[in-house]
């Protein structure tokens, strides 16, 4: 009885999560763009939704709620599902959509996504070799091999977001790195700019007008192909044409000019934009954070560095050693295991509602740095 | 002989993916694009254009398309560096997906970023991307509407696809044209295309040379940050 009332809970709060990973994948992800296959956004709701499940039978591990033997029995369930989804159904999906996009696989691109995933199942069996998971205790077939695998990739991929997130948030956050950006500067490279601009249509205006009086005149204009093309344009080749590979070869310089004059001019006025906020109460007060956040950085470069070097590990968690800290040195009475478990579960929540949100800020950044087309 | 032709300028607006350049490319080159990349900035190409053709008033003007890259929401760093394209701008091409409902919806955020640029002296955009139609109703600047990727509609749902297209030209007061860029047939010389397409680039050269008596397009002043007459001098 009491087994069905926890699995109802366990599956509305699942369902919550599901709607809202939809939501998020609608209205933040893909705001500008059309979703064609839905099971994309089915997939990424799903894997949020279990992802969330885990985190919440942690806390509820913690807090003693519900039934021990459901929660293990949803805890079993959910890593079965996980699993099933980070090994067989992402990849394979990820490996359909790339092999859809390339023109010449196209007709037998389930033949190849196949492929493509045995290819990845290959590698991801390979990671485990250096590490002693096989034991008689378990087996070969058994979820241990993929939970294994699984964690060691995730957590890999956790330090060197976290390394990368030391080094650049005290960039992100302090002034001190802004370069001064003066208006006078901006409207320079604009009108770099567009003379740039001005330089690639003249030449263009060549191009057009030699094309229209070779067309106008019956000479058509081949662009080299193949290797017999190439080494007959080297002999023997109309005066026009000539001109326009030479002057083509021009515009492709100028354009190249042209696109990084844009993305510097685009680099100006987003820094313009940070000075201009840094300027404002919130900016000052992230600028504050900032140096504390650098200091802690640093910190934690230096620690990492010394711990490997040293090759030390540690012993005890932060929380409880703070704890004993505070016991031994300032004489002040705590029931160390008691405060020591709340405290920890306390950060341990921090934890993971910043690496939630966190995680989702990241997702919008990165899609939208590669959407373009 | 070259430089004595003049000059028309014509952006070519639209959400990344729908086609811009493909479209510029079949416009100017009359050649389809084998290897779409996507655009970072603004590339341009140039279409030689008679204008009147047929007639003893016949001539022959550069048409200067402007194919400018990027999402409508994209940060406000980069639709302030977009800006600068928009000056003097004679004519606008708006282009949407037939099978994105929402590079459609796009247009009218599109239309308003190049057309009320120069309402705020700062230069930052504050439009909040709501349709106003009153802004489209004094409207110089002649506008056409393309939709591409024709051939991937089915021919069943082709008639809702038309019946919602015809509806978004009329918002904006402009002619439609629906094609597919990597298929030349749908330009052909004499097709109903090609005769809309030379009507328009007519009616641009038109707005732009014969019409100016007072020398200023109304609603639409030259950028002033160049001092007025500089920025014109980049230009010849």
């Amino acid at each position: 009885m009491s087994f069905l009332i926890d699995s109802s809970i366990m599956i509305t709060s699942q369902i919550l999560f599901f709607g809202f990973g939809w939501l998020f994948f609608m209205r933040q992800l893909f705001k500008d763009y059309e979703v064609r296959q839905y099971v994309v956004q089915v997939i990424f709701s799903v894997t949020f939704a279990f992802s969330c499940t885990m985190f919440e039978l942690i806390i509820f591990e913690i807090l003693k709620v519900l039934n021990s033997s459901s929660r293990y029995f949803h805890w079993k369930m959910n890593l079965c599902v996980i699993l099933l989804i980070l090994v067989f159904m992402v990849p394979f999906y990820i490996g359909y959509f790339i092999v859809s996009n390339i023109r010449l696989l196209h007709k037998q691109r389930l033949l190849f996504s196949c492929l493509l995933w045995l290819t990845f199942m290959y590698f991801f069996w390979k990671l485990g070799d250096p590490f002693p998971i096989l034991s008689p205790k378990h087996g070969i077939l058994s979820i241990e091999q993929l939970i294994s695998r699984v964690g060691v990739i995730g957590v890999t991929l956790m330090a060197l977001l976290s390394g990368f997130g030391a080094v650049n948030c005290p960039y992100t956050y302090m002034s001190y790195f802004l370069r001064n950006v003066t208006d006078a500067d901006i409207l320079a490279l604009e009108r770099r700019l567009l003379q740039t601009m001005d330089m690639i249509i003249s030449k263009k205006k060549r191009m057009a007008m030699t094309r229209r009086t070779m067309f106008q005149k019956g000479e058509v204009h081949n662009k080299p192909s193949g290797f017999w093309g190439m080494i007959k344009s080297v002999t023997t080749s109309a005066p026009g044409s000539e001109n326009l590979t030479l002057i083509q070869q021009e515009v492709d310089a100028l354009e190249e000019l042209s696109r990084q004059l844009f993305l510097e001019t685009a680099d100006l006025y987003a820094t313009k934009e940070r000075i201009e906020y840094s300027k404002t109460f919130k900016g000052k007060y992230f600028n504050f954070l900032g140096y504390f956040f650098s200091i802690y950085c640093v910190w934690k470069i230096f620690m990492a560095t010394i711990n490997i070097v040293f090759d030390r590990v540690g012993k005890t968690d932060p929380v409880t050693r703070g704890i004993e800290i505070t016991v031994n040195y300032l004489g002040i009475q705590f029931d160390v295991k008691f405060w020591s478990q709340h405290i920890s579960f306390i950060l341990v929540g921090i934890i993971i509602v910043t690496s939630i949100r966190g995680l989702l800020i990241t997702l919008t950044k990165f899609f939208y740095a590669i959407s373009s087309s | 002989k070259m430089a004595s032709l003049d000059r028309v300028k014509v952006l070519v607006l639209g959400d990344s993916g729908v086609g811009k350049s493909s479209l510029v490319h079949l416009l100017c080159q009359n050649q389809v694009l084998g290897n779409p990349s996507w655009t970072v900035g603004c590339s341009v190409d140039v279409r030689v254009h008679d204008y009147k053709e047929g007639t003893p008033e016949e001539k022959t003007y550069y048409i200067e398309l402007w194919d400018v890259g990027g999402s409508v929401g994209s940060a406000s760093s980069v639709k302030s560096t977009r800006a600068v394209f928009y000056n003097s701008v004679n004519g606008i091409i708006l282009v949407h997906d037939l099978t994105n409902k929402k590079s459609s919806q796009n247009l009218y955020r599109w239309s308003l970023e190049a057309l009320n640029r120069d309402l705020v002296p700062t230069g930052v955009l504050v439009t909040n991307g709501d349709y106003d139609r009153e802004q489209f109703a004094d409207n110089q600047i002649p506008l056409l509407v393309i939709g591409t990727k024709l051939d991937q509609i089915h021919e069943t749902k082709r008639h809702e696809v038309l019946t919602r297209t015809a509806f978004l030209a009329e918002d904006f007061n402009a002619e439609e044209i629906n094609l597919d860029c990597t298929n030349p047939r749908y330009l052909a010389a004499g097709s109903s295309n090609a005769v809309k397409l030379s009507r328009f680039f007519d009616k641009v050269i038109e707005k732009r040379y014969f019409l100016r008596e007072g020398n200023q397009i109304p609603g639409f002043p030259d950028r002033k940050r160049f001092g007025g007459g500089t920025l014109k001098s980049l230009h010849y």
